[in-house]
């Protein structure tokens, strides 16, 4: 049986721990509140842009740029977004168990990885993997340069032959509370559901300015680029969003368990002075 | 048939503006560009410049840095790095960033990558200049 003493040790570093997970709290919901702010602002640009490509790709024929042509699936690239820092919850488990799957079904092929976040960087070094690259997310706010190193290794990569086909892993931010893994496939570039949009199509061909060649020359890497950059800042708002709810649930079982220990600790102190005043009591009759 | 385009401006950081004009005009890679209602598919990759767009007896002016634009017959959506209003820009910010990239095109030659870069940063430095101006 604990003592007295004890007990009031484990209610102090209970109460201690409480405070520190309040603390992440309130850190990662100021933090929650700027990612989602910036990944709101984002949305826009990649959607109009996944627009664009989803209709340029409809209607450009395959061959016109290398980026939209098809070269089969032999050899994948495999971007996998994770956090630097874990106590976010099952977030990062939540990835890398997206990622194995993945990988299992895809086992005909052979995958290289590319790693984004320390977390997942440390899961995939323990095992036997290919691994094209892997980089850290840094401290700060995701940037849109980080996601141009991205978007250039992987698009060089694909552009020499090393990658037939790239896809992203990243965590979509839905709510603070819900977040999901979504498996996307970056390159090659192909139309979102191309047989509904020839359908209404009746727009007909474009006209490019400069030229065809020029345009897709530009707009291609660009739409990676931007790609790159929403998954990065949606896996951010979404280790926030994790991290947040995770921490709370912690403070609140911190909380639990020290209403508990406090009951045992007053039930015992209570014991303990019924005790004594027996002693007491049987003292002083003995005494007459 | 519409009567006006509704014309969609956005940034990867944010939406800056989406309404319906009558006009629009935008500096394209060859050449700027007039756009009406009803204007055939046409998809362009743009220089940094201006937008002027009209609706009514209003005009808006805009800066942007290069980017892309698509033109169907109802709608004109412009995807730039970087756009500035009139009343968010700073002659003075701008006239620094055209002074740096001026510099820093003195120390790059021709070939190196980076030069069509730095010379659509002074373009944009120019064209936030130009706007600032044009009240």
């Amino acid at each position: 049986m604990a003592s007295l003493k004890d007990i009031k040790r484990r209610i102090k570093s209970v109460k201690n721990t409480r405070q520190i997970t309040k603390a992440m709290k309130m850190v990662s919901a100021a933090k929650l509140k700027r990612a989602q702010d910036e990944i709101t602002a984002a949305r826009p640009y990649a959607e109009k842009m996944l627009e664009l490509i989803g209709s340029l790709a409809s209607k450009a024929s395959s061959d016109s740029h290398p980026l939209l042509e098809n070269r089969g699936s032999a050899k994948i690239g495999l971007v996998l977004y994770t956090s630097d820092r874990g106590l976010c919850g099952g977030f990062n488990s939540q990835l890398l168990r997206t990622a194995e799957r993945f990988i299992r079904e895809n086992s005909s092929s052979e995958i290289s990885l590319y790693l984004v976040g320390k977390r997942g960087a440390e899961y995939f070094k323990r095992r036997s993997f290919k691994i094209l690259n892997a980089r850290v997310i840094g401290g700060g706010r995701p940037g849109y340069g980080a996601a141009v190193e991205i978007a250039n290794d992987v698009v060089g990569a694909y552009m020499n032959g090393e990658l037939d086909e790239v896809h992203i892993i990243f965590s979509e931010f839905k709510s603070a509370m819900t977040q999901t893994p979504v498996t996307q496939k970056l390159l090659p570039v192909t139309a979102p559901g191309s047989t509904e949009k020839k359908e209404d199509g009746g727009q007909g061909e474009y006209l490019y300015e400069p030229s065809e060649g020029a345009v897709l020359a530009s707009l291609l890497p660009k739409y990676v680029e931007v790609q790159a950059f929403r998954a990065l800042l949606e896996t951010s708002a979404s280790e926030h969003g994790a991290r947040m709810t995770s921490m709370d649930s912690a403070s609140k079982n911190a909380g639990q368990m020290i209403g508990g220990l406090t009951l045992v600790y007053n039930r015992l102190r209570q014991a303990a002075i019924t005790r004594e005043l027996m002693e007491i009591i049987g003292g002083a009759e003995a005494l007459k | 048939m519409a009567e006006t385009i509704l014309l969609e401006i956005v940034t990867p950081l944010r939406k800056l503006l989406s309404r319906e004009v009558d006009e629009v005009t935008a500096p394209g890679r060859d050449g700027d560009f007039g756009v009406l209602a009803g204007h055939t598919p046409f998809l362009t990759t743009l220089r940094p410049g201006e937008i002027v767009y009209r609706k009514g007896s209003e005009t808006g002016v805009l800066a942007v840095s290069g980017g892309y634009a698509e033109v169907l017959p109802d709608k004109t959506t412009i995807l730039v790095d970087a756009a500035e209003t009139d009343s968010e820009i700073s002659t003075e910010a701008a006239r620094t960033e055209l002074q740096k990239a001026e510099d820093a095109l003195k120390a790059l030659s021709q070939e190196d990558p980076a030069y069509a870069q730095t010379i659509d940063k002074v373009e944009y430095a120019q064209a936030k200049l130009r706007v600032k101006e044009r009240k």
